[in-house]
C-alpha cells in the first residue's frame, strides 16, 4: 500500500526527456523496499538463470557434474557398504551369547541348580537349558548327519546352557571374557564358547573402513573444490567483458560474484544427484549376487540403499562444496578484473 | 559539480599523465575536452570514474572528496555517472534492451520500472523499435546511440563520453552531439573528450585543451561561430 502510494506520488519519472528529470536525476536510486524485494528477486532469478545457462551447455555441464558425482559417489558407496555390514553385524550382535557345554554326567537337578544360580548373577539376563536329548533331536533335524548319529551307541552330545549376557556386554570383549573364565571354573562346566570374537573383528574392520571412507571423502572433497573452482575460473574468464561493463555501471562485487556462486552450487548439487544415481545403479547391480550369497548362508539379507535422506545429504554436501569452490575461484580471479 | 585541485597522476610505469591539474565544471554545464593522444584526456575521465586514483591532489565530485571514498563505495558512486565509450562496450550476448537495462539491474530496480525506463531511454535515442535486436546487428551510429541510452537510463548527474563520435561521419556525429546537448539541458553535467575540433567549434561551448598533462586552454574557442 505505502509503496504504491510512493510510486504514484512520483509519476513523472518515466522519461529522461520530461522536464521533471532535472529533479529525477538526483534520484538515481531505487527505493529501499523495492531494493530489498529486488534483492530477493535477483537471487531467485539467478537460481533459474544460472541453471538455464548450464542447460544451454549440456556437455560441459554433464562432464563437470559427472566428475563431481564420481568424487562424491566413491565415499558414498563405501559408506553404504559399511552401513550394510553394520546391519549384518548388529543382527549377529543381538544373538551374541555364550554356549556352555556341561559335563555329560551332570544330573538334571544339578543342572537346574546351576541354571538358577547363574540366573541370579547380575550380568546374565537369560539361561536356556538344552538337554542331551533335545540337542540330539535338533542336531538330527538341522545338520543332515542324523544317520551318522544313529550308528553311534550313545548320544555323544553334552547338555548345554545358552547364557545370554546383559546388553552392556555387547561389543565389550574384556567383560565377556571375564564371564567366560568365571563360567569355566565351575565344576559342571566342560567348556565355554564365546561366539563374539569374529564379531569384534568385523566391528574393528568396519571402524577402519569408516575412517577410510571419511579420509577418502575429505581428499575427494578437496578434489571437488579444485574441479568446481577451475570450472568457475574458466566461466569468469569467458565473461570478462560483461564483468567489466557491470563494474562500470556500478555493479557491486557481490552482484558480480553472485551468478558464479550459484553456478558453483548447481554443479555441486547436480553432482550430488548424479552420485546418488550412480550408487543406486551400483547397488542394483550387486543386489542379485548378494541375495544369492545370503541364500547360500541360509540367511535373508536385504541390501540397504541410500534412501531419500542419502539423496538429500549428497545434494547438500555437493552444493556446499560447489559454493565453497566457486567462492575460492571468485575470490582469486574476480578482483583482477577491473575496467581499464 | 566536478572540481580538480592540483591533481597529478603518475602511472607505475613512471609516465606522468596529469600534472597539477586544476579545473572546475559547474552542474549542468557541457564541456569539451581535447588534446593530442597521450595528453591526459582518458586519464582525466578515468579519475572521475574512479578507475584510477590521483597520485597527488584532490578531486571533488558533487562535494565529495574522492580520495576519501572507500573502494567498497565505488560501485554506488559510479551509479551517479553515465559513461559513453568510443568502442561502445556493448555486450553482444544479449538484446539491445538487456544492454540498456544493465545499470538499472545492478542498482536493484523493479522489473516494471526497468522496462519503463529502458524504453524511455531507447525512445530518446530513437531505437525503440530495435529493443529486441542484438547490438551486433546495429549500425555503428546505432550502437553508439545504444551506448548513450545505457549511459543515461539511470538518470546520472554526470555524463562522460570518451571519443563518442570517433568512428562516425559528420552527420551522425552532429546527431550524437545534439543528444548530449539535450541531456545537458535537463541538468546533467556533460564532459566529452573528443578530437573532433570542427564539431566543437560549431557548438560554441566551453573547451578544455590538455597538453602533456597540463591544461593549456580553458574557454569558448575564439573561432566559435
Amino acid at each position: 500500500m505505502q509503496r504504491n502510494r510512493l510510486r504514484e506520488s512520483k509519476p513523472a519519472r518515466a522519461k529522461p526527456s520530461s522536464r521533471e528529470s532535472r529533479r529525477g536525476a538526483s534520484d538515481g536510486r531505487a527505493r529501499f523496499l523495492d531494493k530489498l524485494r529486488s534483492y530477493f528477486q535477483n537471487h531467485s532469478q539467478l537460481l533459474f538463470r544460472t541453471f538455464h545457462r548450464l542447460a544451454a551447455e549440456p556437455v560441459q555441464t554433464l562432464m563437470t557434474s559427472l566428475v563431481v558425482a564420481i568424487a562424491l559417489g566413491l565415499p558414498a558407496a563405501l559408506y553404504v557398504g559399511i552401513v550394510n555390514m553394520q546391519q549384518l553385524g548388529s543382527r549377529v550382535e543381538t544373538t551374541a551369547q555364550l554356549t556352555v557345554f556341561l559335563n555329560k554326567e551332570a544330573t538334571e537337578v544339578a543342572v537346574e541348580q546351576l541354571r538358577e544360580s547363574l540366573l541370579s548373577e547380575s550380568d546374565i539376563t537369560a539361561v536356556d537349558y538344552i538337554s542331551r536329548e533335545q540337542a540330539l533331536v535338533e542336531f538330527q533335524a538341522l545338520s543332515g548327519f542324523g544317520d551318522v548319529l544313529e550308528m553311534l551307541d550313545e548320544n555323544p552330545l553334552p547338555p548345554v546352557l545358552i547364557v545370554q549376557p546383559v546388553d552392556r556386554f555387547q561389543g565389550d570383549l574384556l567383560a565377556s571374557e571375564d564371564l567366560v573364565t568365571r563360567l569355566k571354573v565351575l565344576a559342571l562346566v566342560d567348556d565355554v564358547r564365546l561366539d563374539m570374537k569374529w564379531m569384534q573383528r568385523l566391528q574393528g574392520m568396519l571402524e577402519v573402513g569408516e575412517r577410510l571412507a571419511f579420509s577418502l571423502g575429505v581428499a575427494l572433497a578437496l578434489g571437488i573444490l579444485l574441479i568446481i573452482g577451475n570450472t568457475i575460473r574458466l566461466a569468469i574468464e569467458s565473461r570478462r567483458d560483461e564483468i567489466v561493463v557491470v563494474k562500470l555501471v556500478g555493479g557491486t562485487n557481490a552482484y558480480v560474484r553472485r551468478p558464479f556462486l550459484y553456478t558453483g552450487i548447481w554443479y555441486g548439487a547436480l553432482g550430488g544427484l548424479l552420485a546418488w544415481f550412480l550408487v543406486a545403479v551400483g547397488l542394483q547391480w550387486i543386489d542379485g549376487p548378494v541375495e544369492r550369497l545370503a541364500e547360500l548362508y541360509q540367511s535373508v539379507f536385504e541390501l540397504q540403499g541410500m534412501g531419500f535422506s542419502g539423496l538429500l545429504a549428497l545434494v547438500i554436501i555437493g552444493a556446499v562444496l560447489g559454493l565453497i569452490g566457486a567462492w575460492l575461484a571468485v575470490a582469486r580471479h574476480l578482483a583482477g578484473i577491473e575496467p581499464k | 559539480m566536478i572540481q580538480f585541485d592540483k591533481v597529478s597522476k603518475r602511472y607505475s610505469t613512471g609516465q606522468e599523465a596529469l600534472s597539477g591539474l586544476s579545473l572546475e565544471l559547474a552542474a549542468g554545464e557541457m564541456t569539451f575536452l581535447t588534446g593530442h593522444s597521450g595528453a591526459g584526456k582518458s586519464t582525466l575521465l578515468k579519475l572521475i570514474m574512479l578507475m584510477e586514483r590521483p597520485t597527488h591532489g584532490q578531486l571533488l565530485v558533487n562535494g565529495k572528496n574522492l580520495n576519501r571514498l572507500h573502494s567498497s563505495q565505488v560501485p554506488y558512486y559510479r551509479r551517479n555517472i553515465g559513461v559513453v565509450f568510443q568502442n561502445h562496450q556493448l555486450l553482444f550476448d544479449r538484446s539491445a534492451f538487456d544492454n540498456v537495462a544493465l545499470p538499472l539491474l545492478v542498482s536493484g530496480y523493479q522489473p516494471r520500472e526497468v522496462g519503463r525506463r529502458v524504453r524511455a531511454a531507447l525512445d530518446k535515442v530513437g531505437l525503440l523499435d530495435k529493443e529486441k535486436q542484438n547490438p551486433i546487428t546495429l549500425s555503428g551510429g546505432e550502437q553508439q546511440r545504444l551506448g548513450i541510452a545505457r549511459a543515461v537510463v539511470h538518470k546520472p548527474r554526470i555524463l562522460l563520453a570518451d571519443e563518442p563520435t570517433g568512428n562516425l561521419d559528420p552527420q551522425l556525429s552532429a546527431e550524437i552531439m545534439d543528444l548530449f546537448r539535450q541531456f545537458c539541458e535537463l541538468g546533467v553535467t556533460v564532459l566529452i573528450a573528443t578530437h573532433d575540433v570542427d564539431l566543437i567549434s560549431r557548438m560554441g561551448l566551453r573547451l578544455l585543451r590538455l597538453e602533456g598533462g597540463k591544461l593549456i586552454h580553458d574557454g569558448v574557442p575564439e573561432y566559435a561561430a
